[in-house]
C-alpha cells in the first residue's frame, strides 16, 4: 500500500514586518479598576467624615485617616468581589494594604527629618560650631552661644571608644571565625549576650565601678581621672560598640570564600599570614562599612553618657579631667529645660547630630557600593582578547 | 605492564589504624593563636565581670528589701526611712510599652518586608531598604524628642476618642479629666518606630530565602499573589517572624531615652495605656544620674532584672529562629 | 637556598622586557624549595573522615618530571588522596590518615616536619579558580613568595617567567596591575597556576583543574600541563578520561565498590592502561561503560 503523502503547503503571505516593535508589559490594573478605586476612596472619606464629625466626637486627623482607610478597604473589597470574585478581591486589598504600609513606613522618617530641620535651622549659626554655652542665661535667645563643646566632646568620646573597641572587636571576630579553638562557642554566646545589654546599664556600670568608689580620691597629674569625664564615657560607649563590631566583622569575614584560605595555605602560608595578607584585605571594604555604621550608632547614644560624662556647659578638651558635654547630652539637657530658647537650642543640636549620623550612614553606603562595582566587573561578559586563539606561534605585536 | 591491586582485602589482614599527625606551628602562628584567644577571652571576661558586679552591687539594696519584695513591690520611694523600693511598677511599664511597640511593629514590619521581597521593583526596593536602614541608624534620642514635642499632641485626639467610645475595655479606660499625653500608648508608638527596622530586616532576610520553586508552583496552579504569599511565603517565614518579633521585643525592652522623655517615669503597675503614667526600668534609671550609694544599688538590681529579661528574650529568639525551617541561614 | 633557572626562548619578548633571546637569566629564590622536580611516593596510604575509612592501601609512585593522572569515577577518593600529598587533608577537623607519603624519600608526615614547609614544596591548583581578589595580577603571582616568606630580588623577571610557563603572559603583560578577579575563568585558572609556579615547587598537584572551564580554556590549560613537566612533577586528578590520555605519562585508576573504601585498582603507563589494561574493571572504565 503506498504511503499517503501530504502535499506541502505554502506558507500564507506574511504581512510586511512592522517597522518597530515595542515591548508591552502586561498590566494588572485596568482603567476600570482605577475608577472604581477612586470612587471607593471618595465614599470612604465622606463616610468617615459623617461618622466622626457628625455622629461621634472628633478623632483628630490621625484617627480620621486610619478609619477612612479601613472603610476604603472594606468598600473596595465589596465592589471587587461583586465584579470579579472573592479571591481577586482579597488579593486586591492585600496588595493595597501592603503598598500602603510600605508608603506609611517612609512617612515617620521623612516627617522626623523635616521636623528637626525646620525646628533646628533657625538657631544654626556659624558660631554654633565655634562657641560653647559660656555665660548663656535663659533670657538670651536660642542663638546665643554654641555647641562647639558638644561636638568636641562627641568626637573625643567616640574616638577614644573606637581605640578601645575596634582592635578588640576585630581580633575577637578573627578569633571566632579563623581559629579552631574550643573557646569559640562560649565566646560567641557571650558576645551575643552582651549585645543585649541595655545602654543605660553600661553607663551605670562604669559609674558604679569606677566613679563612685574613687571619686576625688585618685588623681593623675592633677586630673580627676576617676570622676565624671569623657574617658569614662568612652569606656561605656566601647562596651556598647564592642559586641556590634565583633558580630558585624565576623559576618563579613565569613563571607570571604574558603577557597581563598585554602589557596593561601596551599602556597605554604601560616594561618596568621593567611588572615593578615588574604582574608583581611579581601574583607577590607566590609569591615570599613561595619566600623562606620558602628560609629554612627555610637554617636547617637545618650543613655550611657548620662552617668559618665554627665554634661557640661563649657568647653572641655581634656577627656580625662572633668565632665564633658557631647552632642546627644547637649540635646537631651536643653530639650528638658523649661525655657523656650533652650528648647530651640536643643533642636539646633539635634539637627547637627542628625546631619552627622546621616553623613556617616551615607559614607558607609558609599564605601560599600564601591565593592559592588568591583564585583560587577568580574561578572561582565568576557571581551574577546588577542590571546584567545589556541595558536602557539609567536606573533610580533 | 600495569600493576593491579588485589581484590578487596583478603581474609586475615589487619585493619589499618590512623596515625597521629603532628604539625609544628610556626612562631607567627603561635603568637597569632595566643593573641586571638586573649581577645576572645577578654570579651568573655568583660561580660562576666559586668554580671558579677551587677549582682554584688545589688546586694546592698536587695538585702535591705528582700528579693521577693523587690520583685513584687510596686512603689519606689527613697524619701522615706527605711526606703521602700520595688521593681514591679517599673517592670509593668517596660513590658506594656514593649508589647504595644511590638504589636504595632510586627505587622508593619512584616508587610514592609513582604513589599520589599514580593511586590517591589528593583528601584523601589533600594529606596525602601535604604529607608529601613536609615531608620535603624537614627538615634532614639531624635525619635524621642519628635515624639515628645510633636507626635504626642497629634495622637492625643485619637486617644481621647478611643477612651470615650471604647472605654468599656479596661485597658482603654481613663479617669475623668486625666491627661492623655505622656501615656504608654504614645510611648509604644514611638518605640515601635525604633523596633520596626530590626523586625523588617530580619523578616526580609527570611522571606528572601523562600524557595522560588514553591512560589512558582503556587502561581502556576492559578493562585493570586496574595494567595501564594499566604500559602508559601508566610508559613515558610513563620519562625523568622516570631524570631524577629522577639528580637524587636528585646530591643524595645531596653529602650531608654525615648521613654525617659515620653513617660512621667513614676513607678506604678497600671495597664491603662491611654492615660498619663507609667515608668520603665531604663528610663527610670536614666533620670537618676548622680544618685547615692543605696539608690545606685537599687538601680543596679532593677537593671539586673531587666538584663535577665532582655537576655532571656534574645535567647528564645535565637532558638526559635534557628529551629525553624526559614531561619537556617539568618543571622540574628 | 638559591637556584638558577634558564629563561627559555619562550619568554623572550620583543619589547625589551625580559631577557634577549638565547641569553640565560638566573632568578634566585632565598628561603625557597630545593631546585628541580621531585618524586612522590605513597606507601600503604589510608584516609578516614571520622570513623569512615574512605581510602585504603594506596601504593603509588609519581616519578619526578612526569605527569601522573589519577582517574576513576567520582567519589572514589582521588581528591582525598591528592590532598594527602600536601598535608591539606588534615585541615578537615575529623580527618585522619595512615601510611607514608615520601617526598624525595622523606616522609612528609614525620614528627617535627612543618606542614607549611611541605606545602611550599608541593603546590596545588584547585578545581575552582581562586585568585586573590584584593591583589593585582602581579601581586597574585608574587603572593606565594609573600605568604611563604620566600625572598627574591628579581620580582619582575619572576612574574614574567611564571606567567610564561602558565601560558598567560601574552594576554596580561600590559595589565599586570589590574585586579586578579577581573579575568575570565580560564585566565583565572592559569593565573592560579602561575601563582603556584612562582615559588618553584618540586611538585604541582592539580585537583580537577579544568572541570569549571570551557573547552577552549581547557585546551590551553592542558597545553600548559604538557610543558610543565620540565620544571615540576605533576599529579593531576581528572574524571575526564580523554584528558588523562592526552596529558599524562602514567595513570592510576581508583575505584570504590559499594560501601567500600576507595582503592587503586590498576596503575601503569598511560598507553598500556588505555590500550590493554589487565583488570576488567579498568577496561570497562576506559571504554566508557561506566563513569
Amino acid at each position: 500500500m503506498t504511503a499517503v503523502r501530504t502535499p506541502p503547503r505554502t506558507a500564507p503571505e506574511t504581512p510586511a514586518r512592522p517597522a518597530s516593535r515595542t515591548p508591552v508589559r502586561p498590566r494588572e490594573l485596568t482603567a476600570n479598576d482605577v475608577v472604581t478605586m477612586i470612587g471607593c476612596a471618595v465614599s470612604a472619606v465622606s463616610l468617615s467624615w459623617l461618622i466622626f464629625s457628625v455622629l461621634t466626637g472628633g478623632i483628630g486627623w490621625l484617627g480620621f485617616g486610619l478609619s477612612a482607610f479601613a472603610i476604603f478597604l472594606a468598600l473596595v473589597f465589596v465592589v471587587t468581589a461583586e465584579m470579579v470574585g472573592v479571591t481577586a478581591a482579597t488579593d486586591r486589598i492585600a496588595t493595597t494594604v501592603i503598598l500602603a504600609s510600605a508608603v506609611l513606613l517612609m512617612v515617620p522618617l521623612v516627617w522626623l527629618v523635616g521636623y528637626v530641620i525646620v525646628k533646628g535651622v533657625p538657631g544654626l549659626t556659624a558660631h554654633f560650631f565655634t562657641q560653647d554655652q559660656k555665660g548663656v542665661t535663659p533670657i538670651l535667645p536660642s542663638s546665643a552661644g554654641g555647641g562647639a563643646h558638644a561636638i568636641v566632646g562627641t568626637v573625643m568620646q567616640v574616638g577614644l571608644a573606637l581605640v578601645w573597641a575596634l582592635p578588640l572587636g576585630v581580633l575577637a571576630a578573627v578569633f571566632l571565625n579563623e581559629s579552631r579553638s574550643r573557646w569559640r562557642r562560649p565566646v560567641r554566646i557571650f558576645v551575643d549576650a552582651m549585645s543585649g545589654l541595655p545602654s543605660v546599664i553600661a553607663g551605670l556600670f562604669i559609674f558604679a565601678v569606677l566613679i563612685l568608689p574613687y571619686a576625688k580620691k585618685i588623681q593623675f597629674n592633677g586630673w580627676q581621672v576617676f570622676s565624671y569625664n569623657g574617658f569614662m564615657a568612652s569606656l561605656a560607649l566601647a562596651m556598647m560598640m564592642l559586641p556590634t563590631i565583633t558580630r558585624t566583622v565576623e559576618v563579613v569575614l565569613r563571607l570571604v570564600p574558603d577557597g581563598l584560605r585554602e589557596a593561601s595555605l596551599a602556597l605554604g602560608s601560616s594561618r596568621a599570614r593567611t588572615v593578615w595578607s588574604v582574608v583581611l584585605p579581601t574583607a577590607r571594604t566590609g569591615i570599613t562599612t561595619a566600623v562606620v555604621l558602628g560609629i554612627a550608632r555610637a554617636v547617637g547614644e545618650t543613655a550611657p553618657l548620662i552617668f559618665t560624662a554627665f554634661g557640661y556647659d563649657l568647653m572641655n578638651t581634656n577627656p580625662f579631667d572633668g565632665p564633658q558635654e557631647s552632642l546627644p547630652l547637649f540635646v537631651y539637657r536643653n530639650i528638658r529645660k523649661p525655657d523656650l530658647s533652650a528648647i530651640e537650642r536643643g533642636f539646633t543640636g539635634a539637627l547637627v547630630l542628625m546631619m552627622l549620623v546621616i553623613g556617616l550612614f551615607a559614607l558607609a553606603r558609599y564605601v560599600g557600593r564601591d565593592r559592588q562595582r568591583r564585583r560587577g566587573n568580574r561578572r561582565r561578559p568576557r571581551l574577546p582578547t588577542l590571546g584567545d586563539q589556541p595558536s602557539i606561534g609567536k606573533q610580533t605585536p | 605492564m600495569t600493576v593491579t591491586a588485589p581484590s578487596p582485602a583478603p581474609l586475615g589482614k589487619v585493619a589499618p589504624e590512623p596515625r597521629i599527625v603532628t604539625d609544628v606551628p610556626s612562631r607567627v602562628d603561635r603568637v597569632f593563636n595566643r593573641v586571638t584567644l586573649a581577645a576572645g577571652l577578654t570579651v568573655l571576661l568583660l561580660l562576666t565581670l559586668v554580671g558579677v558586679y551587677l549582682l554584688l552591687r545589688s546586694r546592698e539594696a536587695l538585702s535591705q528589701t528582700g528579693l521577693w519584695t523587690f520583685l513584687t513591690r510596686e512603689e519606689w520611694r527613697t524619701d522615706v526611712n527605711p526606703p521602700r523600693i520595688g521593681v514591679l511598677g517599673l517592670l509593668t511599664g517596660t513590658v506594656v510599652v514593649a508589647l504595644i511597640a511590638v504589636v504595632i511593629a510586627v505587622p508593619m514590619g512584616t508587610m514592609a518586608a513582604l513589599f520589599i521581597t514580593e511586590y517591589s521593583s528593583a528601584r523601589s526596593r533600594r529606596y525602601l531598604t535604604t529607608v529601613v536602614d536609615l531608620m535603624a541608624a537614627i538615634p532614639s534620642l531624635l525619635f524621642g524628642i519628635w515624639g515628645f514635642l510633636f507626635l504626642s499632641d497629634q495622637v492625643e485626639p485619637l486617644s481621647k476618642w478611643i477612651s470615650k467610645n471604647l472605654g468599656f475595655i479596661p485597658i482603654f479606660a481613663v479617669d475623668k479629666g486625666a491627661r492623655l499625653t505622656g501615656s504608654m500608648f504614645i510611648a509604644g508608638i514611638v518605640v515601635s518606630l525604633m523596633t520596626l527596622p530590626i523586625i523588617a530586616s530580619v523578616v526580609r532576610e527570611v522571606f528572601a530565602q523562600t524557595p522560588p520553586g514553591e512560589k512558582e508552583a503556587a502561581l502556576a496552579l492559578g493562585s493570586t499573589r496574595w494567595g501564594m504569599i499566604r500559602a508559601v511565603v508566610l508559613p515558610y517565614g513563620k519562625g523568622g517572624i516570631v524570631g524577629g518579633a522577639m528580637l524587636g521585643m528585646g530591643r524595645a525592652l531596653g529602650e531608654t531615652i525615648a521613654v525617659a522623655l515620653l513617660l512621667p517615669q513614676v513607678p506604678e503597675a497600671t495597664f491603662r495605656i491611654l492615660e498619663n503614667g507609667g515608668a520603665t526600668v531604663s528610663g527610670f534609671i536614666a533620670l537618676r544620674a548622680g544618685a547615692d550609694s543605696f539608690t545606685v544599688s537599687g538601680l543596679m538590681a532593677a537593671g539586673l532584672v531587666l538584663f535577665v529579661l532582655t537576655l532571656g528574650t534574645n535567647m528564645v529568639a535565637s532558638v526559635v529562629v534557628s529551629r525553624s525551617r526559614s531561619g537556617q541561614g539568618v543571622e540574628l | 637556598m638559591t637556584e638558577t633557572i634558564d629563561l627559555t626562548q619562550e619568554a623572550a619578548s620583543p619589547n625589551g622586557r625580559g631577557a634577549t633571546p638565547g641569553a640565560p637569566t638566573t632568578i634566585e629564590l632565598v628561603g625557597g624549595p630545593p631546585p628541580g622536580a621531585a618524586t612522590l611516593e605513597a606507601r600503604d596510604a589510608c584516609a578516614w573522615f571520622g570513623d569512615r575509612l574512605v581510602l585504603e592501601g594506596v601504593n603509588l609512585v609519581m616519578p619526578a618530571g612526569r605527569v601522573t593522572a589519577l582517574i576513576g569515577p567520582s567519589g572514589c577518593g582521588k581528591s582525598t588522596f591528592i590532598r594527602m600529598l600536601n598535608r591539606m587533608h588534615e585541615l578537615v577537623p575529623s580527618a585522619a590518615l595512615s601510611g607514608e607519603i615520601l617526598l624525595d624519600g622523606a616522609d612528609i608526615y614525620e614528627r617535627g616536619r612543618r606542614a607549611q614547609d611541605v606545602r611550599m614544596r608541593v603546590g596545588m591548583v584547585f578545581q575552582k579558580p581562586n585568585p586573590f581578589p584584593a591583589m593585582s595580577i602581579r601581586d597574585n603571582v608574587l603572593a606565594g613568595l609573600k605568604l611563604a616568606r620566600v625572598k627574591c630580588k628579581q620580582k619582575d623577571e619572576l612574574v614574567e617567567q611564571s606567567l610564561v610557563r602558565a601560558s598567560l603572559w601574552r594576554e596580561v603583560r600590559d595589565r599586570l596591575d589590574s585586579p586578579g578577579g577581573a579575568l575570565s575563568g580560564g585566565q583565572q585558572q592559569r593565573l592560579c597556576i602561575a601563582r603556584s609556579l612562582a615559588v618553584h615547587p618540586n611538585v604541582l598537584l592539580m585537583d580537577e583543574p579544568c572541570s569549571a572551564l570551557d573547552p577552549t580554556s581547557t585546551g590551553r590549560v592542558e597545553e600548559t600541563i604538557a610543558e610543565l613537566r620540565e620544571h615540576v612533577t605533576v599529579v593531576i586528578v581528572t574524571h575526564n578520561m580523554q584528558q588523562a590520555h592526552r596529558v599524562s605519562d602514567s595513570c592510576a585508576f581508583f575505584l570504590a565498590a559499594e560501601n567500600e573504601p576507595g582503592r587503586v585498582v590498576e596503575q601503569g603507563p598511560t598507553e598500556t592502561l588505555f590500550s590493554h589494561p589487565d583488570d576488567p574493571r579498568t577496561l570497562a572504565y576506559v571504554e566508557g561503560r561506566f563513569g
